[in-house]
């Protein structure tokens, strides 16, 4: 169980399904990768890649100190929470590059349609509507600022359902 | 039988600091072992298990300064147990009982308590100078004791330790008339910090020189410290968040102009890069840039910053730079000297951030290059070979392939004959650390051509004891040898005991060793502590029949005057 800063990952990621499904691909602890393990054969390659093998985690590899391992910033976990729905859920801001990639992963996660966002109307069409809390408190509109400036001052993910949102959105 | 008085002796021995120099000057005979044994003032103890403080006071009564080692290296990546020694009091205690004048204290790897920083701040006088590195063991409260107790406290630096942050108001136990602080850096502190306090204390530093300050100090703090302190030479920032246009980041864009002795900057704990650009008027005085903690910091923010770095030497950054990045480093950094590319995705994304083609470009581009410390995800025998022949003057050279075991990408070879060519070609190379795939040849090379070599790193590489044969009849100079997962075993670790009696300390972890070969070699060798750290199950090796056959899960030797420790705890067996 990849277990980093106290959080556990398994538990946050994202993926179809209720949390606390059972987990297939179990992750391995070894001390030690042995000498047999080198001698790959060389010539023998394969036509379709097979899937890469579960990353074994190495104790104290790679030779990394702790402090910089918990200083990455890769992780960027929010609260995404949908009008309606029994409970909350996580996820990774950082594993998104721009709003579609990020509106589309909560299309999946809440199985709902945003609408089509423009400037002046905001999202029209659909009655979803994805707000976030920035920096500052404020609840803001997804998609107003360029997303860099968006990932680093989101807080918290709000999906709006369509009765509760103000008509002048 | 001096030609002259010991007084003038004495003066010349005066301009011979390095230790290695003094501990050859004291070989030459009595006389002078004697001289300069009561003007040694600074002590270096790279194994503080080798000797005992005892000891080093009856040598040298008249120390004023002392650096002690605790933990092997190996300990910074968590292979040793945190009880497992290295513990500061003792030495702390012996040097307040014997009255020496104590001014400077320099640990690294050590166990350090808050009664040990308590008793430290009482017990001398003119103490002024305190550096730890990699410590651990206590909390803001020793810090506390530290800043209340020594009126001429000079340097307070702590770099990357684990402090037990109480949020308390450590800052605020300087007291006023303390104002000789010339270094503060508490980089490495979780908690709040009370900015009030440190504004005034920095406010009354009018020495200090080096201020690092942790990421609770935010923008609008640290324009207002760089206002009190225009002579900062060294700069570690905290906290960098902020809009460009707002009042703070303005102000300290002016401040930023003012530091024109500005030399080196890190920090950058939480940055927003956009604000980098009020750093631009000073970066062409830069000589050393640390962001390898600034994980937001990265593409054309970055880019843009090292442009205006011409006079940098030494750079230590995150491998999201990428090769293109260290292409405009290898163009615009003639004067590079040091360089250090740590990772930034550790959890496996498989961002291929840098390969073999920055490590090129910077080796082509900076022909002062003589450190490197360069994780990646592949390399190649041509690239190094390349690397040899542009940088021939290495002095350290570490590279790590993040994946154990993985050969050159292009030919599926392993990497003999790169490493090879590194130390055929780098004759003064002291420090090398190996990785990728690696059988006995490069183990050949390096005992044939690493004639300078004092440390040397070793991980999932070789095929048989000869490989560590090698190394060990070959490098005559050899310092520090650690190994880990590497099928080295008992015939290499006994082939020549004497030349642990030359070396400081071996760690073989994971490797072929045996019980009943470490207690063969501890039986041939009572000058050596042969350390057996086993976690796991301390009665198994005892208990079991084949109890000599049984492979040693950690090993650490390591020469010393004292014998065996008293202080190891109960996994730790010193046969």
């Amino acid at each position: 169980m990849e277990v980093i800063n106290g959080l556990n990952l398994k538990d946050t990621e994202l993926r179809l399904g209720l949390p606390g499904a059972q987990e297939e691909q179990q992750q391995q602890q070894v001390s030690c990768v042995r000498s047999n393990n080198k001698r790959k054969n060389n010539d023998s390659k394969e036509e379709s890649a097979p899937p890469p093998p579960a990353k074994t985690q190495i104790v104290g590899w790679p030779p990394v100190r702790s402090n910089r391992k918990n200083n990455n910033k890769n992780v960027s976990y929010v609260k995404v929470s949908m009008d309606g729905a029994p409970y909350l859920r996580k996820i990774d801001l950082k594993m998104y590059k721009n709003y579609p990639e990020l509106l589309k992963a909560l299309e999946n996660m809440f199985k709902f349609t945003v609408g089509e966002y423009s400037e002046r109307q905001g999202y029209k069409g659909s009655g979803f509507v994805p707000t976030y809390e920035d920096k500052d408190g404020d609840w803001m509109l997804v998609g107003d600022v360029p997303w860099d400036m968006f990932s680093s001052s989101c807080q918290k993910l709000r999906i709006m359902k369509g009765s509760e949102v103000p008509p002048a959105l | 039988m001096n030609y002259f008085p010991d007084e003038v002796i004495e003066h010349v021995f005066d301009f011979v600091t390095s230790h290695k120099d003094r501990n050859a000057i004291s070989l030459v005979c009595k006389s002078w072992y004697k001289i300069e044994r009561y003007s040694r003032q600074k002590v270096f103890i790279g194994n503080c298990y080798a000797i005992n403080p005892e000891r080093l006071l009856r040598r040298f009564p008249c120390l004023k300064s002392l650096t002690l080692k605790g933990k092997p290296h190996f300990a910074d990546f968590n292979l040793v147990p945190h009880e497992w020694g290295g513990f500061v009091l003792p030495w702390i205690e012996a040097l307040a009982r014997s009255r020496v004048g104590l001014e400077e204290l320099r640990l690294k790897r050590m166990v350090v308590t808050d009664e040990s920083l308590e008793l430290l701040s009482r017990s001398f006088v003119n103490f002024k100078s305190l550096v730890l590195v990699s410590c651990e063991g206590f909390t803001t409260d020793g810090l506390a004791s530290i800043a209340a107790n020594c009126r001429h406290l000079r340097d307070l630096d702590l770099q990357e330790n684990e402090i037990d942050d109480h949020r308390g108001q450590w800052l605020s136990c300087f007291p006023d008339t303390c104002t000789t602080l010339v270094t503060l850096n508490f980089a490495c502190l979780e908690g709040e910090t009370n900015l009030v306090a440190l504004e005034r204390l920095v406010a009354r530093s009018p020495n200090l020189k080096s201020l690092k300050l942790n990421r609770a100090v935010p923008l609008d703090a640290l324009a207002r410290l760089m206002v009190c302190a225009p002579q900062i030479v060294d700069l570690g920032v905290g906290s960098y968040e902020n809009d460009p246009d707002s009042e703070s980041y303005l102000k300290l864009k002016a401040a930023i102009k003012k530091c024109t002795l500005l030399r080196s900057l890190s920090g950058f704990l939480e940055a927003a890069p956009h604000c980098l650009s009020a750093f631009h008027p000073i970066c062409h005085n830069l000589t050393s840039l640390n962001l390898s903690y600034a994980a937001e910091i990265h593409g054309s923010h970055l880019i843009k910053l090292i442009q205006h770095c011409k006079k940098l030497q030494r750079l230590w950054i995150l491998d999201s730079i990428g090769d293109k990045g260290l292409e405009v480093v290898a163009s615009t950094c003639k004067e590079l000297q040091e360089l250090r590319v740590f990772p930034s995705d550790l959890l496996g994304g498989g961002n291929t951030a840098v390969t073999e083609e920055g490590l090129v470009a910077i080796s082509a581009g900076c022909p002062k290059l003589h450190s490197i410390l360069y994780f990646c995800q592949q390399m190649t025998n041509a690239a190094l070979v390349t690397v040899a022949k542009n940088c021939p003057n290495f002095i350290r050279f570490r590279l790590c392939i993040l994946e154990p075991n993985k050969p050159d990408h292009v030919t599926s070879q392993p990497l003999d004959e790169g490493f090879g060519a590194i130390v055929k070609a780098c004759k003064s190379l002291r420090r090398l650390s190996l990785s990728g795939l690696l059988t006995d040849q490069v183990f050949l090379y390096i005992g044939m051509y690493a004639n300078q070599l004092e440390m040397l790193s070793i991980a999932f590489a070789g095929d048989t004891d000869k490989g560590m044969l090698y190394v060990l009849n070959g490098c005559k100079k050899m310092k520090k040898l650690e190994i880990r997962d590497s099928p080295f075993g008992d015939t290499a670790l006994l082939a020549d005991v004497s030349k642990y009696e030359t070396m400081r300390s071996l760690w073989m972890s994971s490797c072929e060793v045996t019980l009943s070969g470490c207690k063969r070699l501890a039986q041939k060798a009572p000058w050596l502590n042969v350390e057996i750290i086993n976690e796991n199950d301390n009665n198994r090796m005892e208990e079991n029949g084949h109890e000599g056959r049984q492979k040693v899960d950690k090993l650490y030797l390591y020469r010393t005057v004292v014998g065996t420790r008293m202080d190891a705890p109960p996994f730790v067996w010193i046969l």
